[in-house]
Formats: structure tokens, sequence, C-alpha cells
């Protein structure tokens, strides 16, 4: 049944990556990856991440994307201006990419994975602390480092959209 | 039986599609938006092993790579604004007073 | 595990970052409470030198020996002692030589300091960092707080340009970086560099295809932040574009701490899969400094000149990393040292010969700077000899080490390739002496407008590199007690 649902989500996904890159209109290329994130999300619940689905669709599929459908309406763009001389460009990255892709298919079927160190972490055990809960845990205490840095990142990425963006300074 | 071969290959698809369309497209935007595909493929990668591996610190990489996505997204997406406040356009053919 | 854990931190070990956030945040809120009362905002370029001068004396470890700190995730060692050094030197030479630039340019805003402190801190934490996470933490608040400082003439769309293409590019790279690192997750189940490498030894090098896909792409990332060849074509672009200043602080720090993250990854811990990796940088390495030196050649603009140069100096120091022995790691410390030097240097050269709304960056306008203005002819013949490898100066001593290490390692083939591309790039270093020495000038020298900001930063990039030239072995000392903590 789980396979099932792997399958038509995971479906659901490329597709809708596929029409983001071909789609002409950014209006729609950010409606097709926001539909992608959010099946991204359905994924991470089948894999147990459930404080990892919903932050991914609070903060990617809401904030991150909402600030992409702003800027694209606030830029108005003309919808046909790329069509012109794209072809040229397409069909050589876009062949080897997919050469790319293949060995990359290869060599993750051909290998065997999970030979590395199994953690403590156990579903059962996941289950038995909460998934929210854990990671806060381990935010605070293992990595909490990184996550004051972040605080950085975050300020620095606020100072710097202020500047580069406000009309008058 | 899903296996973690199945989320790698669909991680390893997802993140060829965002790098196919960052090289094909113009437009600075769209650009941006399959990079964002591709660390989204990058997150599917870290939870799927996370989750075999029995192991917390995938699902924490992934807390960490939105931050930055999400930081990146204000600033790119402010960068954009200034480009096309002084060129009016934000395709990159149109973008080129110096040569690549 | 209901309860948290008490960890092993030291908040000594973060003591430097800890300063320079706090910096960077006075400096903002000076700049907001006292923009109407100072015009010139003098203080703030004061207040952050203070801050890194500060850093700089806290940066030492608190128990005197190697410190993992944070979960082990965080490394105070030599190593990262001397990569901060470098750091703080870079972001303090550039803070030197902005002063007078942004004032003239009008882009004279705290927030331009506050970001070069904070992207140090960035770089601080990927040569400290002792895990994949930490490392990438750091590259991205470095490379954020760059993008922006690229795009810092908002007015000017030549500045736009060069920040939309590093951003584009940059977050690219970061793309594969990323997967790289979930790749090497996924198949070590650690993202702590010595776990990596205990799984490796314990497999007895690295046999899993992903694994090694892995590495290549994690290489693939950092070759982006250190401009290596076929991850350069941003470099000229973003270099040429960006303010002059930041041109000189991201040719040097970045590229440092890219290094850095670069060694401690590959020795710490893909370290027994040696064969593995050597190859591809040795590839990268012959390619970076072909390409980089024979493109040089051919600029008539100084800055991008400048650019092809660093590209080609990457090259340099990637050899001492194929080589990837003590001597090939102190002898990056040692050049990624000299180069700070000479090439801020450089940089602070043409910032003082440009005048507001006139870059003054074609080279044929140093024609006649030799008998106009002697002494800044001077310090900038030796920049370019540095530069260039011409004993008795910091770039010779520099190369000379990496070189031997490459040959200590058994890579002669690589070492004479580097000896031959040292010397066409003689051809261009020298031909700016040339023309600002032997040409008459091709047109007027506008009067100099020195602060002693600048002419502080070329005075102390003049005996930094005639100090290393001279006496190298005091600092090299130092640079090979760094090495020793590596593995």
């Amino acid at each position: 049944m789980l396979a099932y649902l792997f399958y038509i989500v995971a479906a659901i996904t490329v597709t809708t990556a596929v029409y983001l890159i071909f789609e002409k209109n950014p209006v729609f290329g950010a409606l097709y990856l926001i539909q992608t994130m959010v099946s991204l999300a359905v994924l991470y619940i089948l894999l147990e991440a459930q404080f990892v689905a919903a932050v991914q669709i609070i903060v990617y599929a809401g904030a991150i994307m909402v600030l992409f459908l702003f800027v694209i309406m606030l830029l108005n763009l003309d919808i046909g201006e790329e069509t012109k001389n794209a072809l040229p460009y397409q069909r050589i990255p876009a062949i080897l990419m997919g050469i790319a892709l293949f060995t990359i298919i290869c060599i993750v079927i051909r290998s065997k994975l999970l030979q590395g160190k199994q953690d403590q972490y156990t579903t059962a055990f996941v289950q038995g602390v909460g998934n929210t809960k854990l990671i806060g845990n381990l935010l605070f205490t293992e990595y909490l480092l990184p996550f004051e840095i972040t605080s950085i990142l975050l300020f620095v990425a606020a100072i710097g959209a202020i500047m580069l963006a406000k009309r008058k300074l | 039986m899903i296996t973690i071969t199945h989320y790698l290959v669909l991680s390893a698809i997802l993140f060829t599609v965002g790098v196919i369309g960052v090289l094909i497209r113009r437009n600075a935007i769209i650009i941006f938006m399959c990079i964002e595909l591709m660390l989204n493929a990058v997150n599917l990668s870290f939870v799927a092993c996370a989750h075999y591996l029995n192991s917390m610190q995938g699902q924490l990489f992934v807390f960490f790579t939105m931050t930055v996505a999400a930081a990146e997204a204000a600033v790119g997406l402010a960068i954009i604004v200034a480009v096309f406040r002084n060129k009016e356009t934000i395709n990159i053919d149109d973008i080129n007073i110096m040569k690549w | 595990m209901t309860n948290v854990s008490i960890m092993t931190f030291n908040i000594l070990s973060i003591l430097p970052i800890l300063i320079l956030s706090g910096f960077g945040m006075i400096v903002l809120l000076v700049d907001v409470l006292s923009s109407r009362r100072l015009g010139e905002k003098n203080l703030l370029a004061y207040i952050s030198l203070i801050g890194i001068i500060l850093a700089a004396i806290f940066a030492r470890s608190p128990a005197g020996t190697t410190l993992f700190s944070f979960n082990e995730s965080f490394a105070i060692d030599n190593y990262s002692l001397f990569f901060n050094f470098i750091f703080l030197l870079s972001t303090g030479l550039t803070i030197l030589i902005s002063h007078s630039y942004i004032k003239r340019e009008e882009i004279n805003h705290g927030e331009y300091y506050a970001l070069i402190l904070f992207s140090t801190i960035g770089m601080m934490l990927m040569a400290a960092g002792a895990d994949l996470l930490n490392i990438f933490i750091g590259l991205e608040v470095m490379s954020i707080s760059i993008y922006i400082l690229t795009g810092f003439k908002r007015s000017k769309l030549i500045s736009n340009e060069a920040s939309l293409k590093y951003f584009l590019l940059g977050a690219f790279a970061t793309g594969f970086l990323l997967y790289g690192i979930s790749l090497v997750y996924g198949s070590t189940g650690a993202i702590n560099l010595k776990q990596i490498a205990s799984f490796i030894a314990s497999k007895g090098g690295i046999s899993d295809p992903v694994l090694l896909m892995g590495m290549g792409l994690i290489i693939i990332g950092l070759g982006f932040k250190v401009a290596s060849v076929p991850f350069h074509a941003w470099v000229p672009d973003v270099y040429e574009g960006a303010p002059t200043a930041i041109t000189a602080f991201m040719s040097v720090g970045p590229k440092a701490a890219g290094f850095a993250a670069f060694l401690r990854i590959l020795i710490t811990a893909f370290g027994s899969a040696h064969d593995e990796w050597q190859k591809i940088i040795y590839i990268l390495a012959i390619l970076t400094m072909t390409t980089g030196n024979v493109i040089a050649i051919a600029q008539t603009n100084i800055k991008r000149m400048l650019a092809y140069s660093s590209i080609a100096h990457a090259g340099y120091l990637l050899i001492a990393l194929v080589s990837a022995n003590d001597m090939g790691v102190s002898g990056t410390l040692f050049y990624m040292l000299a180069y700070t030097f000479m090439n801020i240097g450089a940089f602070a050269i043409v910032i003082v010969l440009s005048r507001k709304g006139d870059e003054f960056i074609q080279i044929n306008d140093y024609a006649g700077l030799g008998f106009k203005h002697p002494l800044l002819a001077l310090a900038m013949t030796l920049f370019m000899f540095s530069m260039a490898g011409v004993p008795p100066t910091a770039g010779f001593v520099g190369k000379f080490y990496i070189f031997s290490a490459a040959i200590k390692s058994g890579y002669i083939g690589l070492a004479v390739i580097g000896v031959i591309n040292s010397v066409i790039s003689v051809y261009y270093y020298l031909r700016i002496t040339v023309i600002m020495y032997m040409k008459e000038p091709t047109r007027e020298f506008a009067p100099l407008t020195i602060s002693p900001l600048i002419v502080a930063a070329i005075a102390i990039s003049v005996i930094g590199t005639l100090h290393l030239g001279i006496f190298p072995s005091k600092v090299m000392e130092i640079a090979q007690q760094a090495t020793l903590m590596l593995k």
C-alpha cells in the first residue's frame, strides 16, 4: 500500500519538476515548484520525518516560495522574453546531463548502500521520544554551534536584502 | 518494498532535472527556482539516508539546508530586484556588459 | 534521551567568532545612532579594526593544545589558528584599503564593515570546522556576505551584474557540494570528518561508488570556491564588477577559507583514499595554472589580469594539495599568507590610483607611473615580482616550498609544469613594470588623495612581502607546527 503511495507521489514530484523547467510563465513555474515541495513533504512523512515534513511546507512551500511569487509579480515580467535564441543552448547540456543522470542512477543501483554505521535512532526509539522533541534536543546540544551561527546567517541575509533592494538608503 | 535505492534514484532524477533547468533556462528567477529544486533533491536524499541509517543527523542537516535556502532566497531575490531596477530585464543573455 | 545531555563545549574556543559578531553589530548600531552627526564615518573603520585586533589576540587555544569543542565538531588546532590569522589579516588590510575607497564611491554605509566582519566569521568556521555541517554553514555565511558586498555599488549595473553572476553560480555550486555531502553521509553514516576517516579506513579505502561520487561532488563544490579551472567562469567578471576593495578581499579571504576546508576534508576525512582524489586534483592543478596564466597574458584590464592571476595562484596551491604531505600543507599556509600580502598590496595601489567615476584600470594607464609616483611604482613592482616568484620576495619562497613538496611526494612532472607556468607568468607581471618605467604616460595622473589608512595597508603589505621573502624560517616553523595536528 505504502509502495503505491510512494510511486504515485514520486511520479507527481518528477512531473511537476519537469514542468517547472519547461514552463514559460514564471508564476506557473513557481506553482509547479510548490507542488514538488508538497509532494516531497509527503515522502518525508513516509520516511518518518514529521518535523522536516512540517517545516518543508511551512518554510519552503510557504515562506520561500511566497517570496518568489512576490518578486515575480513585483517585477511583472514579459513572458515571451526568453524564447528567442533559447534552442542552441538547450540541446548539448541537456544531453550531457541526461548521460550524467543515467550514470548516477547506474551507480546508485549497483552499489551496496547502507554499509555505514547504524545509529541509535530507530523508528521505535524516535516514536517513543517524539521526532520534534528529539530534533530540538539535538539542536540545542550537539548542534548548538551551527544553530547559533545560523542566526548570523539570517542576520546577514536580512541586512543584504535591505541593502540591495531598498530604493533609497 | 520501497528501499533506500528508490529514494536515492528519485533524488538523483530531481537533482538532474534541476541542473538541466539551470543550464537551459535564461530567466534568472527560473534558474534560481531550479537551484531550489536541486536543494530539495538533496534534502530528500538526506532524509532517506537518515531514515535507513536510523540516524538523526540527516534530518538536522535538512533543517540547516532550509535555513541556508531561506537566506539565499532573500539575498538572491534582492539581487535580482536590484538588477531589474537598473536594467529592466532579468534575462541573463541580456545581462552582459562584461564578456563571460 | 529525554533529558538534555550536557555536552562538551568550551565557550572560549569560539571567542574570536563571538568578538567579531559583537563588533559587527556594534558597527551597525553606531552607524544608525551617529549617522546625522558623523558625516565622515571614520569611526566605523576604527571600530572594525579594533574588533579584528581583539579577535586576533583571543584567537588561540584556551588549553594551549589542540581542542575539539562542540561535540568534536569544532577544532582549535594550530592549523585553524594559522588560517584564522590569515583571515584576520586579510580582513584588516581590506578595511584599511576600503576606508577611502568606499567614501569616494559613495557606498559608505556601516553595513559594509559589518558584512566584512560577518564573512570573516564564516571563514573561521570553515577553517575550524571538523564536521561537514560546520564547514557548510561557514561557507554559506562567507559566501552570502560576499554576494552582497559584490553588489554593494547598487546604482552601478556592472556591480549588479557581477553580483547576480556570482550568486547564481555560487548557489549552483552549493547544490553540488550539498549533494556530495548527502552521498558521503549516506554511505558512511557520518558527517564528522574523523568518523568518515575511520569508516574509510575500516573498509580499506573507498570501494563504494556512491562515496566516490560524493567525494567528487564535494571537490566540485569547493573547487568552485577556490576558483579552480573548469569552475572558474565567474572569476573574471565578478572580480571586474565588484568594488575594487571587495575584489581584493575575495581574492584572498574566501580562497584561503576554501583551501582550508579543502585540505581538512581531503586529508582528514579522505586521507586513506589519497590515490582516488589525487588524480582529480592533479588534473585540476594543471588546468588551473595553465588556463589562468595563458589567459592573463591577453588581458588589458588590470582587475581582470589580477583575476586570472588569482586563478593561476589557486593552481599552485592545488599542487600543494596533490602532494598532501606535511610540507605541502605548511607550504599552502605559507603561500596563502604571502599571497595575502602581495595581492592586497597590488589592489591597494590600484585603489590609490583610481578616482571617482574613473576606475583607472587599463594596464596602459600605468604608463609613466615610475616617474610620476616613484614610491607607488616601486611598491607595485615589488608585488608583481613577488607574484611572479622572483627572489627575494615572499612569492618566491612560497613557490619554492610548494614545488619542493611536490617533488618530495614524487610528482616531479607536476613541479616542472608549475615552474614552466611561473615562467609564463613572469611575462605579464613584468609587463606592468615595464609599462610603468619605460613608457611615456598616455594620460595625466590626477593628484592623489592618499589616506593614512591605505598608506598603512601598503606599508604592511610591502613589509610582509619582504619579510617573508628574506626571513621565512620563523613563519615557516609556525606553519610546520600547524600541519602536525591535521592528521
